[in-house]
């Protein structure tokens, strides 16, 4: 039985094959004798079916290009090897030239000596047999390729939204400014995300609410969205062009449609909370309640956890009061399908939880803040109405340190840069000085200030007076240990810049907290089927030349969900995943890689190892003939189930067992001792 | 082949067990229905033969060859070429011939290794530590044994082999009807499968012959079959059985499995599978469920003998087919 698949048998030449060999200036030619590949490829494997082989020094120019389609047209050439850089780059470049000139692009296979043999070797002689040994084996591959055509899928015109914060607000108005609809489903009860927190925004100092707010009406507003908030996605079937997404609307215990926003029941409601939420712990809401008073919708919910009513069955101060009867306790959480070509997936970040760095002192030293709650205390929309005071609600501070990098550059958490706090941290210093004069301390690691106007308010900012200490602050305590020490927060701190250990005692410490992923990005992820990083941020298709999409057709990523990002970059991506997606929607359709898995039902015998396996979800179970199957279109082609399938029942189209053994019997150069049939065989 | 002349049969047995020869005498009756279709010119293990006067037949002179055992020394490896030159169809019979079987296990040493193990262990009675010898000089002349070679090899790796019976041993009732077939076609009433084919076994796996009833799988421990009561209605794999099932070739009725004893594979890798036990690790590795490194190494350790587990019957068979020592004899 072994032999059956070795198919190295001697045979007649089946194909007309054209080899080309790429110099790439001398990023190949440095390290690889390309004329040498060449002869040798044009003699030794000319039994094989190698008819043509050239060098050239650069492939993919013009007419490097143009050299690939003379030969298809007047050689007869019916399979193409080019042995360049990575199929990542130019792979569509190869395959289109082919297509121009007549021949399936499926039938032209790209071979890298460039990422796998001259970028990683020294040794010219040894760099020069390994890329003959990756031409052979291209050359064994490609003569066992079939011709495949594109698959065609129409692309419905509808686009799920998740995440209804800045990203996701721009790229859901993009989309339905431009004709199209949009479900925006945003898991709390209003849009807004993290911006609708925050007080001024840097480095202009424009009040965030004042330039988010309007937006947020536009899509609470637009025709052509339909907003579901208090709402998460929890299933999505299908693929590009066609996905079917099922949306949890959590109950809100108030009927949207007769509710006025007029706020009565949450001005009625007996009981306080703390907002853990929107106001960061420094305030309180109430069980029945609308989170702030721009909030998109307006509509109010009814936290179960606090409420009286659903704890102890009487209260129903809401429902007396309210005056269109709106409260509604019997409410369910309601399951909606809705059928989108596109998603786009903004869904943002946590704040590094502050706490993990104990020696800071967060939760244990009253006046050491978060970011976010600083946010809130200098917002005059805030608990404290803007005025800057200590845990006490009274005191004004007389001396703050602001500490960078809480959470971030450190190898104890996140060894990225968060690439906010630093302007973040600025603008706290600037808000502190105008607000209290009180003397700013700012200790960082290094100032990042790479945006546009960014280290112009930094300038300003030094000039403002605020002091800035270089060095990784090692302690927050309230331990005195000096006269002047008793009654404040100490930051023991070593100043690089001067070379010497510092105590510096303050009334109030501010902690720039990094960003994270949000917990669960995981678990997103795998509904959507799509990938995260190590660290758990969504992962980009190209992380410089294709930011919003991801490696699963059809699905768009923007805003911090990728990555921690300002406010403009977010907008940005927002609106270049509308772009990607709007471009879809105007192409109608879509043409799919062939590259797919498919099952030979006679070969399954319905074992099932492969059923759970699939990231895109495209593989069915049928229970009544005890056979599993692949849909074609939600298959992205990545071999999970080919690999697991032990009856090898399952073939990946272009990744056959015979093209694969082909290309490693010709990577051993096993095809050099096959003669050609005639030639006698021992 | 004149009319009055009948096909000429023979069998024979190269390095295996010899469960083979006794499954083929286990057909029962049908036994008969050879004797009345073929004559019989060579098995010599039911009759009396030589070598020379195999050599002796025209090429192409027997009409089918039941060869059954793998090649591990020079003799097995001329008898195979010999038989070739002398058969029109070839079977590569059982397990042995076609995949190397147990003996081919001997593939995971170098000869040295496997003599010394054999002859020089403390629970071997060999006091004068005699080994043996490829010629001997005997006061009557030299005497000559057949080389061991360096690895078991499969009866298609030396020669070209028309079709393929697998199993430990193959299963009665599927020689019987291969019997059936060969004579059926021989009288014109029937056509034999392309040549290269498997024949007298079926087409996907043992799961489909398997009455349990299976589910998506999710693996947290590997246990042995003694260690647990199993579930006699749930497919072994999901209770954490290693049970080679998925990867094997059916046409033995899914006998362990129905008995509880998980299918370790003796008919050979499924029609679509080319590396047996490559196949098997990668739908084992797909299915523990865990993501912690730890935890799957401590999963994994549930399976003390990763070869004899995937590859008891088809390493000389596998892509690698052999280990380093065995290639270099180091």
């Amino acid at each position: 039985m072994s032999n059956r698949f070795i198919p190295l048998e001697p045979m007649q030449p089946r194909e007309r094959i054209g080899v080309y060999v790429c110099h790439c200036g001398s990023n190949i030619a440095g390290t690889v004798d390309v004329a040498e590949v060449r002869d040798w490829a044009e003699k030794r494997l000319a039994h094989r079916g190698v008819v043509v082989a050239r060098d050239y020094k650069f492939m993919c120019s013009s007419l490097g290009q143009e050299l690939i389609a003379k030969d298809i047209k007047e050689q007869g050439l019916t399979r193409v090897v080019v042995a360049a850089c990575s199929p990542h780059l130019h792979e569509q470049t190869f395959r289109k030239a082919c297509q121009m000139a007549g021949l399936n692009p499926y039938l032209c296979e790209l071979v890298s000596i460039r990422e796998q043999v001259s970028w990683v070797h020294t040794d010219k002689h040894a760099a020069t047999d390994k890329a003959k040994a990756i031409l052979s084996g291209g050359v064994e591959r490609v003569m066992r390729h079939t011709p495949l055509e594109p698959l065609h899928v129409p692309i419905h015109p509808a686009t799920l939204v998740v995440g209804g914060g800045i990203a996701g607000i721009q790229a859901a108005l993009e989309i339905a400014d431009a004709g199209f609809p949009v479900y925006l489903v945003e898991r709390e009860p209003s849009i807004g995300g993290h911006m609708a927190q925050f007080d001024k925004t840097f480095p202009t100092l424009d009040c965030a609410a004042c330039i988010l707010t309007p937006r947020m009406v536009s899509a609470g507003n637009h025709p052509n969205i339909t907003l579901l908030t208090w709402s998460e996605v929890t299933r999505v079937d299908g693929y590009v062009g066609n996905f079917t997404v099922t949306i949890r609307k959590k109950a809100r215990y108030v009927k949207e449609e007769l509710c006025t926003g007029c706020g009565v029941c949450q001005e009625k409601c007996p009981k306080r909370v703390v907002d853990e939420q929107y106001e960061a712990g420094l305030g309180f809401r109430k069980a029945c309640y609308i989170p702030f008073p721009q909030a998109v919708p307006k509509y109010p919910v009814i936290d179960t956890e606090n409420c009286v009513f659903f704890a102890k069955g009487t209260c129903k101060a809401c429902q007396k009061f309210c005056p269109t009867n709106a409260i509604d306790y019997d409410q369910k959480d309601e399951y909606l399908s809705v059928q989108v070509g596109n998603i786009i997936l903004a869904t943002g970040y946590d704040l590094f939880d502050a706490r993990r760095v104990s020696q800071y002192g967060y939760g244990r030293l009253a006046n050491v803040f978060t970011s976010l709650e600083f946010e809130r205390l200098s917002n005059s929309a805030g608990p404290t109405n803007g005025n800057i005071v200590l845990r006490d609600g009274v005191t004004t501070p007389k001396t703050v340190g602001i500490i960078h990098c809480v959470g971030s550059r450190d190898r104890n958490f996140n060894n990225y840069c968060s690439a906010i706090c630093c302007m973040q941290s600025l603008k706290f210093a600037h808000l502190v000085k105008e607000r209290t004069g009180a003397t700013v301390y700012n200790f960082y690691i290094d100032i990042r200030t790479t945006a546009k106007a960014y280290d112009e308010f930094y300038q300003r900012v030094l000039e403002e007076g605020t002091l800035f200490v270089r060095g990784k602050v090692a302690e927050v305590t309230d331990a005195a240990r000096k006269p002047g020490e008793e009654g404040k927060i100490i930051i023991q701190v070593e100043d690089t810049l001067v070379g010497k250990q510092r105590r510096i005692p303050v009334d109030m410490v501010i902690l720039a907290n990094g960003l994270e992923p949000r917990r669960d990005a995981k678990e997103v992820a795998k509904i959507f089927g799509i990938s995260c990083s190590a660290d758990g941020w969504l992962i980009e298709k190209h992380p410089k030349l294709d930011p919003v999409a991801t490696m699963t057709e059809g699905i768009y990523i923007a805003g911090c969900a990728t990555g921690p990002k300002d406010i403009p970059s977010t907008v940005a991506q927002g609106a270049a995943a509308a772009a990607s997606v709007l471009g879809r929607i105007q192409q109608g359709e879509i043409a799919l890689e062939p590259v797919r898995a498919s099952v030979l039902e006679e070969r399954c015998s319905g074992c099932r190892i492969c059923n759970n396996l699939c990231p895109f979800n495209a593989i069915t179970f049928h229970e009544d003939r005890m056979v599993t199957s692949i849909n074609a279109a939600l298959c992205q082609g990545c071999g999970t189930c080919v690999a697991a399938c032990p009856a090898g029942a399952i073939t990946g189209t272009a990744f056959s067992n015979e093209q694969i053994i082909g290309q490693i019997e010709g990577l051993l150069m096993r095809n050099l001792e096959t003669a050609p049939v005639g030639a006698g065989q021992a | 082949m004149s009319a009055n002349e009948k096909p000429k049969f023979a069998m024979y047995w190269a390095a295996a067990c010899g469960g083979c020869e006794i499954a083929v005498l286990n057909i029962g009756e049908k036994i008969l229905d050879v004797d009345a279709n073929f004559d019989v010119v060579f098995w010599p293990v039911a009759m009396d033969a030589k070598y020379k006067d195999v050599e002796a037949m025209p090429d192409g002179y027997i009409t089918l060859t039941l060869f059954n055992g793998g090649i591990r020394n020079k003799e097995n490896a001329e008898m195979a070429r010999l038989l070739r030159r002398k058969s029109k169809i070839l079977v590569s019979f059982g397990s042995c011939a076609s995949e190397g079987c147990i003996p081919g296990l001997a593939n995971l040493s170098s000869r040295q290794e496997i003599l010394d193990t054999a002859y020089g262990t403390l629970t071997t009675d060999n006091p004068d530590n005699i080994r043996p010898q490829y010629s001997y000089a005997a006061p009557e002349g030299e005497l000559h044994i057949p080389e061991f070679l360096p690895f078991v090899q499969t009866l298609d790796q030396i020669v070209p082999v028309d079709y393929y019976i697998p199993g430990c041993p193959p299963e009665s009732h599927q020689i019987g009807a291969v019997v059936d077939l060969v004579i059926q076609a021989l009288q014109g009433k029937a056509q034999l499968p392309p040549p290269g084919s498997v024949i007298g076994a079926g087409g996907s796996t043992v799961c489909d012959d398997c009455p349990r009833k299976r589910h998506e799988k999710k693996i947290k421990e590997f246990v042995r079959i003694q260690q647990i009561k199993p579930d006699p209605d749930l497919c072994l794999l999901e209770q954490g059985v290693p049970c080679n099932g998925p990867a094997t070739r059916n046409g033995c009725g899914a006998l362990c499995p129905q008995a509880g004893a998980q299918c370790i594979g003796c008919y050979g890798p499924a029609e679509g599978v080319t590396d047996y036990g490559a196949r098997l690790i990668t739908a084992f590795a797909s299915v523990i469920d865990a993501d912690d490194p730890q935890e799957i190494e401590r999963i994994l350790d549930g399976l003390p003998d990763p070869v004899g587990q995937f590859y008891r019957f088809n390493l000389a068979a596998s892509l690698l087919r052999a280990a380093k020592p065995a290639f270099t004899g180091k």
